[in-house]
């Protein structure tokens, strides 16, 4: 499956990925100073700036083939879609528990007790058509969206 | 520690209905400008290191900034400008020269501005490039005198040459002055594009030896990165006598600047400075020049031309006489509005001539002695666009170089800046942090569009004046005509008035 790969050399640490994946997980999909200004709650960014500089990259869910998560999941709402093979919260069926948080071993989920406490996690950005925001707005070309590490490496 | 009398230059202005205090501008600049008050919960900025570089503006999210010119003014005075009043401050704080980066900023006539094209109307059609084939394959390098055909082929070796698909290159910028993510991207450009980038004087990084088709290699007054395989990787050798942004100067790289990777490629200590001397200490005389042309060609086997690079002086075309003599093979003149990493602000603005002047100059006078031939002429010094490259082989050119173009399409905005190292566009500078901004993929792939889009430009213009080979535009000044020229700029520059 096509997973988001972060390649550290290029990556100048500057955070849009998170500006761009808090719009598109928000109702103003379209308008960042919207979507910063009237989302209630705002949107976490599912995506996470690792800096220690000059060293940074952007970490967000790998999406495993075997999900620790959805196997800890007590109610049954993080799922691995068998098709796409995207692993996904159902936040409607999430009780805040953080067993998912506690198992992952990449610590790409956070806790979202901005309104009902869930785990909030990179879904691939699946409601939108094209490759996730994340991708299509970092401006040195540190994230690729494909489905393998080729190219990953300069 | 005294009061400072130095007030920002810039003024920054944030939308706040735009901003989101995302930070993304306090990440970016490297002059610490924006900074997050976590008190107040906001994004605040300081102005007074500002550069105005633009980064701040191109990286925010919602475009909530902009920079301006600030408005605070100085009584107004048309002797003593805020310019003038400002040196004298910064002058008198540290007591020493003012440094500067890029090229002279000064508002001096831009003769190429002066000068307008041909093109073909009823007698002699006009080609369309697009239907057409149209040639822009260029040599450098020594022509014979004559050729001698035996049997159908040429009986003499024709010296090497440099073989360039478009006569653009880029020109001379070190490892060090620029980083090796900026040196990668044009070395990539070049090399796709069937052209050459230029080492400067700060040797041949291991990762560029791949790129050495592409390469001209630079032997200066340091000799920094000299050695047999680094003469041996490159397509030409360039003796750099002078500079046009600092003619009669040298170069001063600091030590901050010269890590483990510079002071490897330039075989000098870590965190030494490396400087360049003013002249070549073995150079006093054009004998002397022609015995280091000489060993040159001799350490490479006679199989790489010989540039050498001089700055647009007032003699230029009599010392471009002595250089041919000298046993050249390409010549490179660098006019008064040329780039650099760092130079005194005094000489930068002061020193050496208009390219324009100095190429009309040396093309007439090398014609009159019947050494042309002997010579490619490379001209470099501010050419900013297609048209330029037009006009510079229309007056006598080979080719040219460009610099601060090729950085401009890399994400230079003009700051003006690269001395200090803090680059934010990743370009000037050897901050870990800040090189890897510019992406090498990224980077090349504009560089290289610049190429091509001037390319595209280059043959309308030769197709518009009837002419389908760069070849019969070299040194053809009747495609050009001088508007509001004096008469004696005019017959410098060999050129009709318009109308004429």
């Amino acid at each position: 499956m096509k997973r988001v790969y972060a390649r550290e050399e290029f990556c100048v640490g500057c955070r849009l990925c998170q500006v761009h994946c808090v719009t598109a997980h928000s109702p103003y999909k379209n308008d960042i100073v919207k979507a910063f200004k009237k989302s209630n709650p705002r949107p976490l960014p599912r995506v996470i700036v690792e800096e220690n500089r000059p060293l940074s990259f952007a970490l967000q869910c790998r999406h495993c083939e075997e999900a620790n998560c959805t196997k800890a999941c007590i109610t049954g709402a993080m799922q691995k879609d068998p098709v796409t093979g995207v692993v996904t919260n159902d936040e409607t069926r999430c009780v805040g528990c953080w067993t998912c948080i506690l198992v992952c071993p990449h610590g790409a989920i956070v806790q979202d007790e901005r309104g009902k406490k869930v785990a909030a996690k990179c879904d691939l950005c699946s409601g939108l058509k094209e490759m996730p925001a994340c991708v299509q707005h970092c401006p040195n070309g540190a994230l690729l969206y494909q489905e393998d590490e080729s190219q990953v490496r300069a | 520690m005294t009061l400072s009398y130095l007030t920002p230059a810039f003024l920054i202005e944030r939308d706040n209905k735009r901003c989101i205090q995302c930070k993304v501008c306090v990440q970016q600049c490297a002059n610490e400008v924006h900074r997050f008050d976590e008190e107040e919960g906001e994004v605040l900025a300081d102005e007074l290191n500002c550069v105005n570089c633009q980064r701040c503006v191109v990286m925010c999210p919602t475009r909530a900034l902009s920079v301006r010119k600030s408005p605070n003014e100085f009584r107004q005075n048309a002797n003593w400008t805020a310019d003038a009043i400002k040196s004298i401050y910064i002058q008198a704080e540290t007591g020493g020269v003012l440094l500067t980066g890029m090229g002279n900023d000064r508002p001096y006539p831009i003769y190429w501005d002066h000068m307008l094209l041909n093109a073909s109307q009823v007698t002699n059609p006009s080609i369309d490039p697009l239907r057409e084939p149209m040639e822009l394959k260029t040599f450098l390098g020594r022509k014979p005198d004559s050729l001698v055909i035996e049997n159908g082929k040429l009986k003499e070796k024709i010296p090497p040459q440099l073989e360039l698909d478009i006569p653009i290159m880029f020109s001379a910028m070190s490892f060090g002055s620029i980083s090796l993510n900026a040196i990668k991207s044009l070395a990539r450009a070049a090399r796709q594009e069937g052209t050459f980038y230029n080492t400067g004087e700060g040797g041949l990084h291991k990762d560029l030896y791949e790129y050495g088709a592409n390469t001209i290699v630079q032997v200066a007054s340091g000799r920094f990165g000299v050695h047999p395989e680094y003469l041996q990787a490159g397509a030409a050798i360039e003796i750099k006598i002078g500079q046009g942004a600092k003619p009669g100067i040298g170069g001063h790289l600091p030590g901050e600047k010269v890590g483990r990777e510079v002071s490897e490629t330039r075989m000098i200590p870590e965190g030494t400075d490396a400087i360049s001397p003013a002249p070549h200490h073995d150079i006093y005389s054009i004998e002397d020049l022609s015995q280091l042309i000489y060993s040159l060609k001799e350490a490479t086997n006679y199989e790489k031309p010989v540039s050498v690079k001089i700055a647009a002086v007032h003699n230029v075309a009599a010392i471009a006489s002595g250089i041919a003599r000298a046993g050249a093979d390409i010549i490179a003149i660098d006019g008064y509005r040329g780039g650099t990493g760092a130079a005194p602000l005094r000489i930068r603005d002061n020193v050496g001539i208009p390219i324009e002047f100095a190429l009309a100059a040396v093309d007439s006078r090398l014609r009159q002695e019947g050494i042309r031939n002997q010579v490619s002429l490379v001209v470099a010094g501010s050419i900013r666009n297609s048209a330029d490259v037009v006009k510079a082989i229309a007056l006598g050119a080979d080719a040219v170089y460009i610099a601060t173009g090729a950085l401009i399409a890399l994400g230079c905005h003009m700051c003006q800046k690269c001395f200090t190292g803090k680059c934010n566009w990743g370009i000037a500078t050897q901050d870990p942090q800040l090189v890897k901004r510019l992406n090498p993929e990224i980077g090349a792939q504009r560089a290289a569009n610049l190429l091509r889009a001037w390319k595209h430009e280059i043959k309308e213009m030769l197709g518009g004046m009837g002419i389908n080979a760069i070849e019969s535009l070299r040194g053809n000044r009747l495609m050009l005509r001088g508007i509001g020229l004096t008469e004696k700029e005019l017959q410098i520059l060999g050129i009709s008035a318009v109308g004429e």
